[in-house]
């Protein structure tokens, strides 16, 4: 099969097929990136072209690299230093990029929906790579790459995804994806920070961290988007942290061989501690050197000929 | 070593070219050219190509070590990335596997493959391997040459030259791929 898109806009509508080829496309871009040289020629001749239109270090320079190593021209286009400060809508500014025979344009933008609204104004290929609160699909698939990196089956796999839910664009595309594959699913954090109606996507609400923790194979913790809120959700830092930060002693709560994610950057002793930040269980490095190569499918995926 | 019967029949809709017999023959002479050409086994490695040519290149290994009685080193090279029509397809191909343990540097690398055809799939095999190493020569074993280059590309070993037309359709259908081993042109 093959991933017959023009975008990757979200993973709500995607197939298990689908994702099922992402990730083993991902294994063989795994081997490229353990090369010396790590360098192989399929996107040469292409343009692709980041859109960040919000401040990002991991998720840009995965996207930079992995275009690089598939070999094809990249542009990173940042908004303070471009047309967009003289007024230019967001349509305006991909057009013009586009003009340039963009083939592919990665984008991040503050609001949900900018990356939908761009793949119907241009022919190139969209990426989302993160839109407001909205979804951040790759980031997801990467979490998902690195579970079964870990031989976990996702199949009646305990995911607890801890913390601001409400704003998470990563819970999101995470919640989509696992409960597509059959894991189960459990959002810990308080109710201000919990959505309405989030059960309907089919994950369970737990207000207590101990209880949402129990037997979990998978932890995967949020970060506190203090930059999001616009308004406290919680008394104190250090109370949420007493509350709903990942401890050691937290950690032994789940099953045996659990591993603990984030999608960074981490709030070193808030969400989570040091020592298990840096502890054997945790993958948050494993995630991000397998962003790469996830990328790197993704963007040979799409690199077909629209 | 005893040789198989011949047990592939004509199908209705194949011609066949080689049956197991003669394709296990081919596989044997093949075994005793590359020993001899590179006059023993010494920093001699085999890489398929993916599909077919992983699993001659599993069969000639076995050869040759019935041979010489050495193992020699074995690599499995997916040519996808390295394809010369990517940036014109609508939907990509499925990735394999590349898997290639060992350094490659001063060794002779035979690369194996089904059937030589327009030489493209060498070209970007050839490429696919300079990014893994640098062999000290590269070779080239194929059961079934069927003419047609469109590069300037001779394969070193060859288990049957088939002088085809273009439209025709050669298959090597193999035992490891579930299918009795044989050599056919499909009809139209």
């Amino acid at each position: 099969m093959s991933l017959k898109r023009k975008d990757l806009l979200s993973l709500a509508p995607l197939s298990v097929d689908e994702i099922t080829l992402i990730l083993e496309t991902a294994d063989s871009f795994k081997e490229v990136t353990g090369r010396e040289i790590k360098k192989v020629p399929a996107l040469r001749g292409k343009t692709v072209v980041n859109l960040f239109f919000e401040p990002s270090t991991r998720t840009r320079t995965s996207f930079e690299l992995a275009a690089k190593r598939l070999s094809a021209d990249v542009i990173n286009f940042s908004p303070s230093s471009s047309s967009v400060v003289k007024g230019e809508t967001l349509l305006d500014t991909a057009r013009n990029i586009e003009a340039m025979q963009a083939d592919i344009i990665v984008l991040r933008h503050s609001s949900a929906g900018a990356a939908e609204t761009l793949a119907h104004g241009v022919k190139s290929s969209v990426i989302n790579a993160g839109d407001g609160w909205h979804e951040h699909p790759t980031q997801a698939l990467l979490d998902l790459y690195t579970i079964r990196q870990r031989g976990m089956n996702f199949r009646g796999l305990r995911v607890a995804i801890v913390g601001d839910v409400s704003h998470s664009r990563v819970a999101r595309s995470n919640i989509y994806a696992l409960t597509k594959l059959g894991a189960e699913v459990r959002l810990v954090g308080p109710p201000t920070m919990m959505p309405c109606g989030v059960e309907k996507l089919g994950a369970k609400v737990y207000y207590d961290m101990d209880e949402g923790l129990r037997g979990t194979n998978v932890i995967m913790m949020l970060r506190l988007q203090l930059e999001r809120q616009g308004r406290a959700l919680f008394p104190t830092i250090r109370e949420y942290s007493r509350l709903y930060g990942l401890t050691a002693e937290r950690v032994r709560l789940a099953d045996t061989g659990a591993i603990v994610m984030h999608p960074g950057p981490i709030n070193r002793g808030v969400e989570i501690a040091p020592d298990v930040a840096d502890s054997l269980s945790s993958v948050i490095l494993d995630q991000v050197a397998n962003g790469v190569a996830v990328r790197m499918g993704i963007l040979y995926l799409m690199s077909g000929v629209n | 070593m005893t040789t198989p019967a011949n047990k592939s029949t004509e199908r209705k809709d194949e011609k066949l070219i080689m049956d197991a017999g003669d394709i296990s023959r081919a596989m044997i002479r093949i075994a005793h050219e590359i020993v001899e050409r590179n006059k023993g086994v010494k920093d001699l490695a085999l890489v398929g190509i993916r599909t077919g040519g992983v699993h001659l290149a599993h069969r000639l290994v076995k050869r040759i070590q019935s041979i010489e009685g050495v193992q020699v080193p074995i690599g499995e090279l997916d040519i996808t990335l390295y394809r010369d029509d990517l940036a014109l397809r609508k939907n990509q191909p499925i990735l394999r596997k590349t898997s290639v343990p060992f350094d490659m540097t001063n060794k002779v690398v035979v690369l194996v493959d089904d059937v030589l055809f327009t030489g493209r799939t060498i070209r970007a095999a050839m490429d696919g391997l300079m990014d893994l190493g640098r062999p000290e020569e590269i070779q080239l074993a194929v059961l079934v040459d069927r003419g047609h280059r469109q590069l300037p590309i001779k394969a070193n070993y060859i288990g049957k030259n088939l002088p085809t037309s273009r439209d025709e359709q050669v298959q090597v259908l193999l035992e490891e791929a579930r299918e009795d081993d044989r050599v056919v042109i499909l009809k139209a």
